[in-house]
C-alpha cells in the first residue's frame, strides 16, 4: 500500500506542529534562537518532505504512500491521506515556499517573534492537511484549521486596517465553507442510502451515483466554498484587503499556497464528485474566469499601491488557472496545475519584492519611487526576472503555464481563450508600466537616493524562487512527467462520468416522453368514448 | 381489596450513591463552615472537591445495568449516568474556579457557598435521572432554589441581588407554570409516571389530542423554555448572567442546561413521543429563532458576560436543533454537545473569573485588550474556547454541531441545518472579536491578572484539554455518548 513502508505524509504533515511546540519551549526574549529554531524546522521539513518526491511513481494515477486508520469509527471518519499528482507538487511547493517566508521576515517581524513563528509552522502543518486528505471530514477540518494561523498573522502583524482585513478574510471563507460541510454531510447520508455504508471515505464517494437534481444543489455548495478560496469573480473582493494588510510573508503564503486551495478543491472534490453537475456549470465558470483575467488585469493597472497591483494581479493569473482547469483537456489541466505553481513562485517573490521595498521606504505608494534601479541594482535585477516571469515571458515558468491554458483552453472555447490571450497582454502593460515607474523614472526624491541594495540574507531568500523561474522555464517536463498519468485518468474519469449521467439523463427524458405518449393514448379513446355517449 | 393493600416502596440505595454522596458531602461542607476556625483558607472548597470527585467515581463505577428504582420514581439508565457525569464535570470545574475566585469575592468562600453549589448539582443530577413528573418537578427545585441564591451571593453588588431576584421572579412563574402544565397532563392520563404517560398515550390515541394533554404540553414547554433560555423565554439571561457571581454563572450556563435538557428529552421523548411530529412543527421555528435571536443580539454586547449569555442563548438554540431532529444520533450529539459545551463555557468564564478587581470586575469586551500577549497562557486557552464556540475545528464545539446538524441532515431537517450553519458563521464574528480585542489591539488599561493558584490553573488545563480532546480524538466520548441515548420507555 505504501511504497516506503513508513508514514511518511503523516511525519511530513505534523513535524511542523513538532516543530512549533519546540518552539514555544523557547524563550520569548531569545529572538534569534526562535528565529533559528524556526528555519530549521522548516528546511528539514522540505528535506523530510524530498522522499515524497523521489519516491513518486510517476506511472501510475493511483493515490500513492496511501495512510488509512479509523478516526471516528462509529461514523466512518478515518484519517485516510494519500497523495498524487494532482497534490504532489503543490506539497512540495508549500514546504519549499516556508522557509522562505520565515527567512523573508527575519528582521521585518520584530513583535511577539515566538507567536509569529508558531503561526507560521501551525500554517504549515493544516495546509499540508488539507492537500494529503483523503477522508471529507478530515479535509475539512484542516480546511478551516487554516484559517485560524492566517487569521492570527494578519490581525496581529498587519497593517492599519489589519482587523477589518482579518475579518473579512476569516468571515468569506468560513461562509463559504460551512456549506461545503453541509453538502458533505448530506452526501455522506445519500451514500449510507444507496450502498449501506457510512463512510467519508472521498474514493470511495467518487463512485456514487447522485441524481441530478440533488448533483446540482451539492455542486453549488462546493463550488462555492473554493470559488471565495480562489477566489473567483465576483468573489474576490476579501483577497486585495487581505494581501495589502498582510505582512509580506504572510502574503507570500496567502499566494503562494492557500488560493491554490481553491482550484485544488476543485480537481480534487468538486470536479470529480459532481461530473454531470460540473459539466453543466462549466461555461458559467470559464466566462467567470475570462471576466477574472480582464477585469483583475484593469483594476490592477489603476492601483496607486504596488502590493494591491500585484495582489489584483493574483486575481487574474487565478482566472488562467480556472481557466485551464475547465477546459477539460490535458494542456487545459496540466496548464493549470503548472499555472499554479508558478503563480505560487513569481507572486510570492513580488511579494517579498514589495515587502523589501516597503521596509526600506515604509510606503508602497507607485508614485514615492522613481529610479530605484540606479541605487538598488541587485534589487532591480531581481525585480525584473520576477516581472518577466510574471508577465509570462519565454523561459521563463509563467510562459509554460500560460501557453499550455491557451491551447487547452482554444481547444474548448475559442472566443474564451481570445479574450483570455488579451489579458496577457494587459497583465505585460500593468507590470512592465509598474516596473517603468518605480524603477526607471528619474531618481529625484531624496528620500529615495539613500536606498541600500538588499542584503546577503535577501538575496538568499529570493535566490531559490529566480532559479526556480528558470528552471520550470526550461524543463517543464519534469514536473509534467509527474503529473500526465494522475490528469490522464482525472480526465478518463471525468468524461466516462459525464457520459453515464448523460446517458441516465436521456434515458429518464425518453422515459418521461413514452410515458407521456402513453397517457396522451390512453385518454384519448376515454374521450372519444365519452363524446360518443 | 387490592387498593387497600400497602406496598413497601423497593429502596435501592445503590442507585442514589452519587447522590447520597453529594448531599452527605454537602451538610458536610456546611457544618465545617460554621465550626471550623480558619474561614480564609481553600480548606471547605478542597472538601467539596472530594466530595464531588467521589461522587464521579460512584457515577463511573455504577455498572451499565438499566434499571427503575423507587417504584419508578427514578430511573437509573445510561442517558441518567450520561448526564451526572455531566453534572460532575460541571461541578469539578466550577469549584476549582470558586477557590481561586474567594480572591475577588470572599463572601463566596463559606460553607453556604459549597453547600447550596452541591445541592444544585444533586438537583441537576436527579433531573436526569426523574422518571417521575413529581420527580422532575422537585428536582429542578432543588436545584432552582439554591442557584437563585447562589446568583444574590455578593451581597454589596447591587447586580448580584438584582440578578438573583430576576431569576427568583421570572424562575418562580416558569415553574408554576411548569407544574401547572404536570397537573394538565396528568388529568388527561391519569398518572404522573413518565414511562407510564407514553404507554397511555400510546394505547389512547385520541387523547394525544385532547385540549387537556396540548395546554399542559404547551405550559411545560414554557417551564423547561425557560430553564435552558428558549426563545422568547431567554429574555432573563443577560441580566443574571451577568449580576450573577462569575463562578456561578459559569455553573449556571452549563450544568442547568445539562440538566433542564436532560428533563426535557426524556419528557417529550418517553413520555410524549406521540407528540413529536405536532412538536416538531413548532420547535422547529423555536430552535431557529432561538440560534437566530442569540446570535445576532451578542453582536451588539460590550460586555463579556452578557455577550456569553446571548450566546449561550443560541448554543441553546443548536441544541434545539438536535431535540427537533430527534432519534439516537441527535441524543447522542446533544449529549455530546452539552459535555464539550460545558468545557469550553466554563473555560472561558473561568478566565474572566481570573481578571477581576476587589470591588468589581474587568468584563468589558475592551478590558481583554492586549491580554493574549501580556498573559500568553490565558490567552491561549481563551482563544481555545473561542474557537470552540465559534465551532472551529479541531475542537470539541466543531464536533459538536458536526454531529448535530449530522442528525438533523439524518432526519431530513435540511432548512435547519443550513440557518444552523448561517448562525454559526454569525456567531463566528463575536467569537472572533474577544480574540481580535485579546490579541490584536493594544491594552488601553494597565490590568492586572490575579495570581492564578493551582486550582484555577487546572480547571482551565482540564477544560482546554477536554475541548481539544473531545475535538481532535472524538471517538471515545462519543461512543459513550451512543451508549447513553437508551432510555426507560
Amino acid at each position: 500500500m505504501n511504497q516506503l513502508d513508513f508514514p511518511i505524509i503523516s511525519l511530513v504533515t505534523f513535524f511542523p506542529l513538532v516543530g512549533a511546540i519546540t518552539v514555544m519551549l523557547i524563550s520569548k526574549e531569545r529572538k534569534d534562537a526562535l528565529r533559528t529554531a524556526a528555519l530549521v524546522v522548516s528546511l528539514i521539513e522540505f528535506i523530510i518532505s524530498l522522499p515524497v518526491l523521489i519516491y513518486f511513481k510517476s506511472g501510475t494515477h493511483g493515490m500513492q504512500f496511501v495512510e488509512n486508520v479509523p478516526w471516528v469509527k462509529s461514523l466512518g471518519i478515518s484519517y485516510f491521506m494519500g497523495i498524487d499528482g494532482i497534490s504532489l507538487w503543490i506539497v512540495i511547493l508549500t514546504t519549499f515556499l516556508t522557509p522562505v517566508c520565515i527567512l523573508s521576515s527575519w528582521n521585518y517581524i520584530q513583535k511577539w517573534v515566538k507567536e509569529y513563528m508558531v503561526c507560521m509552522l501551525l500554517l504549515e502543518t493544516a495546509m499540508l492537511g488539507a492537500l494529503v486528505s483523503l477522508d471529507l471530514v478530515l479535509f475539512y477540518v484542516f480546511w478551516e484549521l487554516m484559517l485560524i494561523p492566517m487569521y492570527m498573522l494578519i490581525g496581529v502583524w498587519g497593517g492599519p486596517r489589519r482587523i477589518y482585513a482579518a475579518l473579512k478574510f476569516f468571515l468569506y471563507t468560513a461562509a463559504g465553507s460551512v456549506f461545503m460541510l453541509l453538502a458533505i454531510i448530506f452526501l455522506y447520508y445519500y451514500n449510507h442510502k444507496v450502498t449501506g455504508v457510512y463512510t467519508f471515505n472521498l474514493l470511495e464517494l467518487y463512485n456514487l451515483n447522485i441524481p441530478v437534481s440533488v448533483q446540482f444543489w451539492l455542486c453549488v455548495a462546493f463550488f462555492l466554498s473554493f470559488a471565495i478560496k480562489v477566489p473567483m469573480f465576483p468573489l474576490h473582493t476579501w483577497l486585495p484587503d487581505a494581501h495589502v494588510e498582510a505582512p509580506t510573508a504572510g502574503s507570500v503564503i496567502l499566494a503562494g499556497v492557500l488560493l491554490k486551495m481553491g482550484t485544488y478543491g476543485f480537481l480534487r472534490f468538486a470536479i470529480p464528485l459532481f461530473p454531470y453537475a460540473t459539466h453543466q456549470f462549466t461555461p458559467v465558470i470559464a466566462a467567470l474566469s475570462v471576466i477574472g483575467i480582464i477585469y483583475g488585469a484593469m483594476v490592477a493597472m489603476v492601483q496607486p499601491d504596488i502590493k494591491k497591483l500585484v495582489a489584483y494581479s493574483s486575481v487574474s493569473h487565478l482566472g488562467y488557472v480556472m481557466l485551464g482547469i475547465f477546459a477539460f483537456n490535458i494542456q487545459g489541466i496540466e496548464g493549470g496545475l503548472y499555472q499554479m505553481l508558478n503563480h505560487g513562485i513569481s507572486t510570492g517573490a513580488l511579494f517579498l519584492l514589495v515587502g523589501m521595498l516597503y521596509e526600506r521606504r515604509h510606503t508602497r505608494l507607485i508614485k514615492d519611487f522613481g529610479g530605484i534601479a540606479k541605487v538598488m541594482p541587485v534589487f532591480a535585477t531581481f525585480f525584473m526576472i520576477i516581472t518577466l516571469s510574471s508577465v509570462a515571458v519565454p523561459g521563463t515558468n509563467g510562459f509554460v503555464g500560460e501557453f499550455m491554458i491557451l491551447v487547452g483552453a482554444f481547444r474548448s472555447y475559442p472566443v474564451f481563450a481570445v479574450i483570455a490571450v488579451s489579458g496577457a497582454i494587459l497583465g505585460a502593460m500593468y507590470m512592465l508600466w509598474m516596473y517603468q515607474r518605480v524603477m526607471f523614472c528619474p531618481l529625484d526624491k531624496p528620500e529615495n537616493q539613500k536606498l541600500k541594495d538588499i542584503n546577503a540574507r535577501e538575496i538568499i531568500t529570493l535566490l531559490p524562487l529566480v532559479i526556480l523561474v528558470f528552471v520550470m522555464g526550461f524543463f517543464p517536463g519534469l514536473f509534467l512527467r509527474k503529473m500526465d498519468a494522475t490528469v490522464e485518468h482525472f480526465l478518463e474519469n471525468y468524461n466516462k462520468r459525464y457520459e453515464m449521467y448523460a446517458q441516465q439523463e436521456t434515458a429518464e427524458q425518453l422515459e418521461a416522453k413514452i410515458a407521456a405518449v402513453v397517457s396522451e393514448r390512453s385518454e384519448a379513446p376515454r374521450l372519444q368514448g365519452g363524446a360518443s355517449r | 381489596m387490592d387498593m387497600l393493600e400497602f406496598v413497601v416502596p423497593e429502596l435501592d440505595f445503590r442507585a442514589i450513591l452519587p447522590q447520597i454522596i453529594l448531599a452527605i458531602t454537602a451538610l458536610t461542607v456546611l457544618l465545617t463552615g460554621v465550626f471550623s476556625r480558619e474561614k480564609k483558607g481553600p480548606a471547605i472548597g478542597f472538601l467539596s472537591l472530594a466530595g464531588v470527585a467521589l461522587s464521579f467515581s460512584a457515577v463511573v463505577f455504577s455498572g451499565s445495568q438499566t434499571v427503575s428504582s423507587f417504584s419508578g420514581m427514578l430511573t437509573n439508565d445510561s442517558f441518567a449516568r450520561f448526564i451526572s457525569m455531566i453534572v460532575c464535570v460541571v461541578a469539578l470545574l466550577t469549584i476549582l474556579i470558586s477557590i481561586n475566585y474567594r480572591k475577588i469575592s470572599p463572601a463566596i468562600n463559606s460553607g453556604e457557598y459549597y453547600c447550596l453549589l452541591l445541592f444544585a448539582a444533586l438537583g441537576m443530577m436527579f433531573m436526569g435521572s426523574a422518571g417521575n413528573l413529581l420527580m422532575v418537578f422537585v428536582a429542578l427545585e432543588t436545584m432552582s432554589i439554591s442557584i437563585y441564591a447562589l446568583a444574590g451571593f455578593q451581597k454589596q453588588r447591587e447586580k448580584s441581588i438584582e440578578s438573583a431576584l430576576k431569576y427568583f421572579l421570572l424562575g418562580a412563574f416558569a415553574s408554576g407554570f411548569l407544574l401547572y402544565g404536570f397537573a394538565l397532563v396528568y388529568g388527561a392520563t391519569g398518572t404522573m409516571d413518565i414511562v407510564k404517560i407514553g404507554r397511555f398515550l400510546n394505547d389512547h390515541p385520541l387523547v394525544v389530542h385532547s385540549p387537556l394533554l396540548l395546554g399542559g404540553v404547551a405550559l411545560m414547554t414554557v417551564g423547561f423554555g425557560f430553564k435552558v433560555a428558549m426563545f422568547p423565554f431567554h429574555m432573563w439571561t443577560p441580566d443574571v448572567y451577568e449580576g450573577a457571581p462569575t463562578s456561578v454563572t459559569a455553573f449556571m450556563a452549563t450544568g442547568v442546561k445539562a440538566a433542564a435538557f436532560a428533563a426535557l428529552i426524556r419528557v417529550f421523548y418517553v413520555a410524549l413521543g406521540s407528540l413529536q411530529v405536532d412538536m416538531t412543527q413548532i420547535m422547529w421555528v423555536i430552535a431557529l429563532l432561538t440560534m437566530t435571536v442569540g446570535n445576532v443580539v451578542a453582536i451588539a454586547q460590550s460586555n463579556i458576560k452578557r455577550m456569553l449569555a446571548y450566546s449561550s442563548i443560541a448554543h441553546a438554540g443548536y441544541l434545539l436543533v438536535g431535540f427537533v431532529a430527534g432519534g439516537e444520533l441527535a441524543i447522542s450529539g446533544m449529549l455530546f454537545y452539552l459535555l464539550g459545551y460545558a468545557f469550553m463555557n466554563l473555560g472561558a468564564f473561568g478566565v474572566i473569573a481570573l481578571l477581576a478587581k476587589k470591588d468589581g470586575e474587568y468584563t468589558e469586551l475592551s478590558d481583554f485588550a492586549g491580554l493574549g500577549f501580556k498573559y500568553p497562557a490565558m490567552g491561549l486557552v481563551m482563544a481555545v474556547f473561542m474557537f470552540s464556540m465559534a465551532g472551529i475545528p479541531p475542537t470539541a464545539g466543531f464536533m459538536g454541531k458536526f454531529y448535530i446538524f449530522t442528525a438533523a441532515i439524518n432526519s431530513g431537517f435540511i432548512w435547519l441545518a443550513i440557518f444552523g450553519v448561517i448562525n454559526s458563521v454569525i456567531s463566528i464574528y463575536y467569537y472572533l472579536r474577544v480574540i481580535v480585542t485579546m490579541y490584536f489591539k493594544e491594552p488601553e488599561q494597565d490590568i492586572v491578572m490575579l495570581t492564578p493558584t493551582g486550582a484555577i490553573i487546572l480547571a482551565l488545563v482540564i477544560a482546554a484539554a477536554g475541548v481539544l480532546f473531545m475535538g481532535i480524538l472524538p471517538s471515545s466520548v462519543l461512543d459513550i455518548a451512543r451508549n447513553s441515548t437508551t432510555l426507560i420507555m
